[in-house]
């Protein structure tokens, strides 16, 4: 039934209102995505879920339970791994190493065991480094594994970006904007990466979007919203007909 | 040329990968333990000394250099670890025992100051740890029941396992022994779980949350180690100085510890030995140097604080990646020597960066 539900949701920074009364239901191994204009509030749903911003009113369910109240930093334990729209990654990292972040959350030794880098450390960061090596298969990232961030192109930050959210081995992943900024081709590369991820590693996908051309090809369904609220909902066709949908886009 | 060609996850993570690296530490080890018979006791000495500021450089390069916390204020966790060494080995326990109550008190006391670190940071943070240093120098001044006051509080000999290290050799080994224990811990932190977790906290607070890095908590462990490290460090500065006051440990020495970190490269433990070892030899450099130079500038007063504030803007100018950064530049030309280019290591473009997720 409902994998992934937002329920009245309503978020303010004093008399600003980003997100008002805000509902929408995201099925299992759906790719949904949220499209607006800018100041629609649509980074701001991500915020809320992640919990960088706590919502005046509303709830988050996902998988059964009400995640609306975790600490921002349990959030990925439910499952919930995202990107973030100016790439949000450790610059003085390598990519190893910031893939290897990914995998934080896992079970690790204790603090004495890392001082003094015992067998089942080596063990757990070789186990690490071998699911690493699968996204980094998977993302076709292999040139890149010991650069630094700092020194690499912007399209393969984002992809970078990426792997390290599904490091995580999240069920679910937002995306906000993965295509700004990247070229014609990169852009495809993605439509399909993202298909794949639901597709092969069963992850519901819910990611923010203007490359129409993109939600179009990967999403199943689209939400719009406009000035905090829902404006439209349905398949890419049915929102882009939408009267509404236009109206916000080119004003009346 | 030499091309990295891993054979198993674990190899890039090995500190010692290659023949050529272990003939190089191999040598430098070697050195090191040939050292007291070579060298006159004065330079044992200057050496004691470098091992021990090396040992505090490391511990504020894991707070400043990997987790990007500022801290003008680790003078006062070398003090707190001196005089609270100096105070347990008066009162009656053994030496490793007092090191280790020593340091874990100046943990403690970092555990305090860091916790405004959770919610504050850069120029904020630097000034509360600047604020805990000068009133932890009050404390000790004025303290006189414990501390001495400013008449001073002289440290017994170390006495490990009824040895007396008391001897400008024997305390030569046992600083470098110190050193290549903390060292070697610090290495294998930073290049596992928690050395990734303290680079991702400054780096990127957002993107740590959302991977279930608990940034508070990261950042007030980096200073409850980097205090705990620094206590060491003190309690072993504390034999060297076998006579403590609380002017020896102002604000120059936090300066000093900064200087060394960013002079040594932020972000490397190899840096921090460099920084410690250039900043700590100086004013024995420039004592040696001043005879050569005209009388009107060797006897100008603060010629050595001028000397570091230049070393610093000329670093700070030219090369922004420190001592490490330039060891780094020259081995990569030899390694590659036909081929180097100069453009290796020129600056990537940084992207926009969202400072809204704090």
């Amino acid at each position: 039934m409902s994998y992934f539900r937002v329920e009245n949701l309503s978020l303010s920074f004093g008399g600003v209102h980003a997100i008002n009364d805000l509902s929408f239901v995201v099925s299992q191994r759906e790719i949904f995505a949220i499209i607006g204009p800018n100041g629609a509030g649509k980074t701001s749903v991500f915020n809320v879920v992640t919990r960088v911003f706590s919502a005046n009113n509303g709830r988050v369910i996902f998988d059964g339970r009400d995640i609306t109240d975790t600490p921002r930093h349990r959030i990925v334990d439910c499952g919930i791994a995202r990107t973030f729209q100016n790439i949000e990654l450790f610059e003085g990292a390598s990519v190893i190493d910031n893939l290897l972040l990914g995998c934080h959350r896992f079970p690790y030794g204790n603090l004495v065991a890392e001082l003094c880098w015992l067998p089942g450390i080596r063990r757990v960061e070789a186990e690490a480094r071998a699911k690493v090596e699968e996204i980094i298969d998977f993302l076709e990232l292999a040139p890149y594994r010991t650069h630094i961030v700092s020194a690499l192109p912007y399209g393969v930050r984002k992809v970078v970006e990426l792997g390290r959210a599904l490091a995580t081995q999240p069920r679910l992943l937002l995306l906000d904007e993965p295509a700004s900024g990247l070229n014609p081709e990169e852009a495809r590369d993605l439509a399909f990466w993202i298909d794949d991820i639901r597709s092969d590693l069963g992850i519901t996908v819910v990611m923010i979007e203007h490359d129409m051309s993109l939600v179009a090809e990967a999403a199943d369904r689209v939400m719009c919203m406009n000035a905090g609220q829902l404006l439209a909902i349905g398949s890419v066709s049915e929102v882009q007909s939408n009267p509404d949908v236009v109206a916000a886009y080119l004003g009346t | 040329m030499r091309f990295d060609y891993d054979t198993s996850y674990a190899d890039p993570q090995r500190l010692l990968r290659y023949r050529s690296q272990w003939i190089a530490y191999g040598t430098l080890v070697l050195a090191l333990i040939a050292a007291p018979w070579v060298l006159p006791p004065y330079y044992v000495g200057e050496l004691n000394y470098l091992f021990i500021v090396s040992i505090a450089s490391l511990a504020l390069m894991i707070l400043t250099g990997y987790t990007g916390q500022v801290s003008l204020g680790h003078a006062a966790f070398m003090a707190i670890g001196a005089y609270a060494h100096a105070w347990f080995l008066n009162n009656g326990l053994g030496f490793i025992a007092s090191i280790l109550c020593a340091s874990a008190l100046t943990a403690a006391v970092g555990l305090v100051i860091g916790l405004p670190a959770i919610r504050v940071s850069g120029l904020y943070l630097a000034m509360i740890t600047l604020a805990g240093a000068l009133v932890t120098e009050q404390i000790i001044g004025r303290w006189k029941d414990v501390t001495g006051g400013y008449s001073g509080l002289s440290v017994p000999a170390p006495i490990v396992f009824g040895f007396d290290f008391g001897s400008l050799r024997a305390f030569y080994f046992l600083c470098l022994f110190v050193l290549v224990l903390v060292l070697s811990g610090l290495l294998n932190l930073m290049r596992g779980r928690t050395g990734r977790a303290f680079v991702g906290v400054r780096d990127s607070e957002a993107a740590a949350y959302t991977l279930g890095i608990w940034v508070g908590g990261h950042k007030v462990l980096a200073f409850v180690i980097s205090a705990f490290v620094t206590g060491i460090a003190g309690a072993l500065l504390a034999h060297h100085l076998q006579f403590l006051t609380p002017d020896g440990f102002g604000l120059t020495l936090s300066m000093e510890l900064v200087l060394m970190v960013v002079i040594g490269g932020l972000g490397s433990l190899r840096g921090a030995v460099f920084g410690a070892v250039l900043i700590g030899l100086l004013p024995t450099l420039i004592s040696k140097i001043k005879p050569a130079l005209p009388a009107s500038i060797a006897t100008q007063f603060g010629l050595e604080t001028f000397v570091f504030g230049l070393i610093l803007a000329l670093f700070v100018m030219f090369e922004p990646a420190g001592l490490n950064g330039r060891w780094i530049k020259l081995k990569v030309l030899l390694q590659n020597f036909p081929l180097y280019r100069r453009n290796t290591f020129r600056r990537g473009k940084v992207y926009m960066h969202s400072e809204r997720y704090r």
